[in-house]
């Protein structure tokens, strides 16, 4: 298996349970020995078996971002953030210090000796990445930086988190099985499966054209930007689309490609969301195919062969697409 | 926890509970009874009860922290590291606890005797010997205590998320940092129950002590020595005003016990 991930990139580590992913981020922090292979950081070698070369964890300049941010439970905040600097040998009053700016750059507003116990889930989080960065790594990484947390403060944090990524000048690599979470944080996916890459790309590119059945499920959405107008989103590129309370100001629609659904003529119904459209290209992935629309918005059907077969579908056929408001779901970006 | 509904009376459960409560309850109504109160200032005065109270206290706190220094270690290695004959190893470190302490006594004298196993060479290279010194006794304290160490503190690192170990290591903690800022403070429950425990083992040890460092007045009779000697020398108000002194001691660890550690019932 190999990744490489540019500097100041944010990438995604993205496959099922069980695919190797924490696997993956352990190895590079140095918990696990690799058992063949090469980890190289701006052209540090960490770890070279064939060298029998190893860096231990302790003198790695990585970061990390446990699962359930692994505070320690009988430090307060603070000593947390300063942890990694008094293990470096900085000095108490500086290294608290240090921690202090830190907690306020991510905007914590919590008194410093609280302990982890009495902070919400996103308190922890950011303490958790604070900590991380603390250390100033060249490499972070983040695994499943968002399971621990509700749905409900999930989407905030996540945009705070993405613009904590895009602020920090090294590595980024998390892992997750949340395609969104991928999709919203990351620049570059890198779609794993049994412990083997299967599909590496931007977001969009892994979206629109996934390489296989397991990709095309997992990532293969239609994925909008645009801006929220009420129940309306006015879609970068052209188009408009209904949607249930898609709010006000920058949004990300997602569309799954089997919710939209093809006619030869305008149908009769109740879809809120109906236009004519033109094929423009066919893609056979086992017992379905994926269908290239051409827009506004440029949109991709997942249909049936059968389906193909009855709508007489080739390149350059056109198309009524209709789907419905509540299908689109949509987050802020 | 779930709560116990209130169950129906039994009577042949009452009487034998009853029985065991007094089965414990006797003997101290005894001592008690048995005090001689008006004599106890006069016998706690005397200089050969003071020092052997005094010894009995240094000795046992200090094979407590004997006991800490080897026993925390070897519990980690226990808990944490993967080698062969890790069950055997902990069968010895075990093994003082089910052991007559006569019998440990003995085995210490065939090692670290004058002409044991180690201390035989010592004896013979600096002329020192363990056995019938207060070291000697620290260190049969220590061998008899040093298992409830290392059972407590292995049990309470096997319960520990050994990940936040992890989780310091990717901050640049080394592991003499990861033991003293991270793995100490999360099992300190378990690590001052472990001392507490072999403290009062210390304090109470009999066996292994008269057996190995011997019954000098001054040097390695501890309270429990001294105990026995005045009983078998037919000074019974001494013998019952220490142990009085000793139950009052074990009642109070048991007492702070309880509260911290063991959990209230």
């Amino acid at each position: 298996m190999a990744l490489k991930v540019e500097r100041g990139q944010v990438a995604a580590l993205l496959g099922p349970n069980g695919a190797g992913k924490t696997t993956v981020l352990r190895t590079l922090a140095g918990l696990v020995p690799l058992a063949e292979g090469r980890v190289v950081l701006d052209g540090h070698v960490l770890e070279d078996t064939a060298r029998r070369l190893r860096v231990p964890a302790e003198r790695r300049p990585v970061g990390m971002v446990f699962q359930d941010y692994l505070l320690f439970p009988h430090l307060s905040a603070l000593e947390n953030v300063a942890f990694g600097l008094r293990a470096r040998g900085m000095g108490r009053k500086a290294a608290r210090q240090a921690a202090a700016d830190w907690l306020e750059r991510l905007g914590l507003a919590v008194p410093s000796h609280a302990r982890p116990a009495t902070l919400s889930g996103g308190q922890r989080q950011r303490v958790a990445l604070a900590r991380a960065l603390a250390i100033d790594p060249r490499m972070l990484l983040l695994d499943e930086p968002l399971s621990a947390l509700d749905a409900s403060i999930r989407a905030e944090v996540r945009q705070d988190l993405r613009r904590r990524l895009r602020g920090f000048s090294g590595v980024s690599l998390l892992v997750t099985h949340d395609p969104l979470e991928a999709i919203a944080l990351a620049d570059r996916l890198i779609v794993i499966e049994s412990g083997r890459v299967v599909q590496a790309g931007t977001p969009a590119e892994v979206a629109q054209r996934p390489r296989s059945r397991y990709v095309a499920d997992l990532v293969g959405v239609n994925l909008l930007r645009g801006r929220g107008r009420g129940d309306l989103i006015d879609i970068e590129g052209g188009g408009c689309l209904q949607a249930v309370e898609a709010g006000n100001g920058e949004v990300l629609a997602v569309i799954h490609p089997s919710s939209l659904s093809l006619w030869r003529a305008r149908p009769v119904g109740s879809p809120r969301n109906l236009w004519s459209d033109r094929v423009t290209g066919l893609e056979w992935l086992g017992d379905r195919v994926r269908v290239q629309l051409a827009g506004p918005p440029a949109l991709v059907a997942e249909v049936t062969p059968a389906a193909v077969a009855e709508l007489e579908l080739v390149e350059g056929t056109e198309v009524w697409v209709s789907v419905k408001a509540t299908e689109v779901r949509v987050y802020p970006a | 926890m779930a709560r116990l509904s209130p169950q129906p009376f039994n009577l042949t459960l009452a009487i034998l509970a009853g029985l065991g409560a007094l089965f414990f309850a006797l003997p101290l109504i005894g001592l008690l009874v048995q005090t001689p109160w008006a004599s106890v200032p006069s016998i706690l005065a005397d200089p050969s009860v003071k020092t052997a109270l005094e010894l009995s206290l240094i000795a046992s706190l200090a094979s407590t922290g004997l006991a800490c220094l080897l026993g925390v270690p070897l519990a980690w290695a226990l808990a944490r590291l993967h080698f062969p004959g890790k069950g055997l190893l902990r069968g010895i470190a075990t093994l003082p606890m089910v052991l007559p302490p006569v019998v440990g006594g003995v085995a210490l004298l065939l090692a670290f005797g004058r002409r044991g196993l180690i201390g035989g060479p010592i004896a013979t290279a600096t002329g020192f010997g363990l056995p019938f010194t207060t070291p000697g006794v620290i260190v049969a304290e220590a061998f008899v205590a040093m298992p409830f160490l290392v059972i407590t503190v292995e049990a309470g690192l096997r319960s520990m998320d050994a990940r936040f170990e992890e989780a310091a290591r990717t901050l640049g903690a080394s592991r003499w940092t990861v033991l003293r800022r991270v793995t100490l403070p999360l099992i300190r429950p378990s690590l001052a129950a472990g001392a507490v425990l072999a403290w009062s083992r210390a304090l109470g040890e009999f066996g292994a002590t008269i057996t190995f460092a011997g019954n000098f007045p001054g040097t390695t009779q501890t309270a429990p020595l001294a105990i026995y000697i005045d009983l078998d020398s037919g000074r019974l108000p001494a013998a019952v005003v220490l142990s009085l002194l000793m139950i009052v001691v074990s009642l109070a660890v048991m007492v702070a016990l309880r509260g911290r550690y063991l959990g209230d019932a």
